[in-house]
């Protein structure tokens, strides 16, 4: 489904992404961990379009990326979550979902008119199950900022999924998550799997990476430094001195 | 009464300029060629009611038209640069729109009398109100119809999708490519219905006051468009309503009495109402 081929990005004379072939197929759950600074984030920002790669090539169901803005690799059914949450504050948790559902379904299904201009009932139930899914009903009409971090964590998740996507990149979405949302957190990766998305898990939390990958691959200086099942991942001599520590 | 007639015509005119920078702010994006719109929609309905002998009602709609062409035509350069390069390229569109009206000679003799355009010296004349017998009163109420109309439009606009997805482009644009919008067409759209208000505007600017020139539409002006609506705060249509009052009614008519102080007092008074009401006099929700 996903294919990064050989993909490099330098940022001046640091080489954050450095010659990375990684692939990701339908249906899995893949953890891309690492330390800080080894290119995690940035790989998320490639396939995103945020910026260009240096060198390489990423394809997206057998299509080439490259040239493809932003915006319109949404369409194609790629969303995404931020490592810094970058939710719409100043609009409401339903408006935060409604300005976010842009898949090609949303947009044919809607006439000029009642796109731009209006709501409809289909939409307004699409977003009544999104907010059921994260929990937020109660909080609809509340400013996104005025969320507390966890709910913010989960609006960021829905606004994602309220673009359909085939493929979710969900950038250290347990950041900052106690033990009882991590949880919950788990449990809705599971039911995105089960519901034919395809996900690609950045954390830190390794509770929750080792629970719910098919595979894992290991960065290190932009490099990818192992790659396999997470017991197997877990017992590379290479990933424990780099990464997970221990003897 | 003609004087409050009067001062009604003149606030209701600077609303629909503040109203065509309001849109473009929601998208976080700072214009000052909205003046340049103005101008563009006053030449435009006053060269079709003098010369060509038009009713007002579609001589504004031709002048608001192209208020929007010329906003979506310059939209779409303009908006590749961000922050203050915006600021310094439309201020240099402004200028080039106002050099273009201080050189624009068309004029047609009508009986004894040349009319048109005439560079530097302005188009005079532009009599269609006291031709037709309307009061000063009822030019009044016809500028607050459009006023009301566009209040109206902008009010509804904040409560459909198009607005939310305004506002969620003003915030964070990197977050607003990410969920699928294309800053190209929330930009371009946000300033080519921020042209059309402002041609409006201009259309009835042109013939209220019955004499334009190049230098109306200066930078003061195009000041004007983009401080009304934050001083009087994003949050709705009513700030920028609020502060075309504040400032037209109250600052520069109601202190009138203060002689030269007014002047001193004016900027004082702006100041002053930014610190205390920092998000606008009708300030952003959860401010």
């Amino acid at each position: 489904m996903l294919e990064l081929r050989a993909v490099s990005r330098y940022f001046g004379g640091v080489r954050a992404v450095d010659g990375l072939d990684f692939t990701v197929n339908q249906g899995e759950i893949v953890g891309l961990i690492g330390p800080n600074g080894s290119g995690k984030s940035t790989i998320v920002n490639l396939v995103a379009g945020l910026f260009p790669l240096t060198q390489g090539e990423i394809r997206f169901n057998q299509q080439p990326l490259e040239d493809i803005p932003v915006h319109q690799r949404l369409q194609l059914g790629i969303a995404r979550t931020f490592q810094n949450i970058r939710l719409f504050g100043q609009l409401s948790v339903w408006q935060n979902l409604w300005v976010a559902q842009n898949s090609p379904e949303d947009r044919s299904r809607r006439g000029f008119f009642s796109r731009w201009l209006g709501g409809q009932t289909q939409v307004r139930e699409e977003i009544a199950q999104l907010l059921e899914f994260s929990a937020l009903g109660h909080k609809q009409s509340e400013l996104a900022a005025n969320l507390s971090f966890g709910e913010q964590r989960r609006l960021e998740l829905a606004r994602a999924l309220a673009a359909r996507p085939k493929l979710l990149l969900l950038d250290e979405p347990a950041a900052g998550m106690n033990a009882e949302e991590i949880g919950q957190l788990r449990q809705r990766i599971l039911d995105l799997r089960a519901r034919g998305i395809t996900i690609v898990l950045i954390e830190h939390v390794m509770e929750l990476v080792m629970g719910v990958t098919d595979r894992i691959a290991v960065l290190n200086f932009g490099q990818k430094i192992a790659e396999g099942t997470p017991a197997q991942v877990q017992n590379d001599p290479a990933v424990k001195k780099a990464y997970l520590g221990g003897a | 009464m003609d004087f409050y007639f009067g001062l009604g015509q003149l606030i209701g005119v600077h609303t629909l300029l503040g109203l065509s920078a309001y849109i473009v702010l929601l998208t976080g994006q700072v214009s000052l060629a909205q003046a340049a719109f103005f101008a563009v929609g006053a030449y435009a309905a006053a060269m079709l009611t003098v010369l060509t002998g038009w009713h007002i009602v579609p001589a504004l709609g031709v002048g608001s038209f192209l208020g929007a062409v010329t906003a979506c035509a310059v939209g779409f350069p303009a908006l590749r640069v961000k922050g203050l390069m915006l600021v310094i390229a439309t201020l240099a569109f402004g200028e080039g729109v106002r050099l273009l009206f201080f050189n624009f000679d068309y004029q047609v003799a009508k009986g004894d009398l040349k009319v048109g355009p005439l560079g530097g010296e302005g188009f005079r004349q532009i009599r269609f109100f006291p031709e037709h017998g309307w009061t000063t009163g009822e030019v009044m109420l016809f500028i607050w119809v459009f006023v009301g109309g566009v209040m109206a439009l902008l009010w509804w606009f904040d409560r459909s999708r198009y607005g939310a997805v305004l506002r969620a482009v003003g915030e964070d644009e990197l977050a607003a490519q990410s969920v699928g919008l294309s800053l190209t067409a929330v930009k371009v759209s946000a300033m080519t219905v921020g042209g059309a208000i402002a041609g409006l505007g201009g259309g009835l600017y042109a013939h209220y006051t019955t004499h334009i020139e190049h230098a109306s539409f200066n930078i003061l002006m195009a000041t004007f468009a983009i401080a009304y609506p934050i001083v009087g705060g994003l949050r709705n249509v009513f700030g920028t309503l609020a502060a075309v009052l504040f400032v037209q009614a109250f600052l520069v008519e109601g202190l009138r009495g203060l002689g030269d102080w007014r002047n001193l007092l004016f900027g004082a008074l702006i100041v002053l109402s930014m610190n205390l009401r920092p998000h606008g006099l009708f300030g952003r929700r959860g401010a």
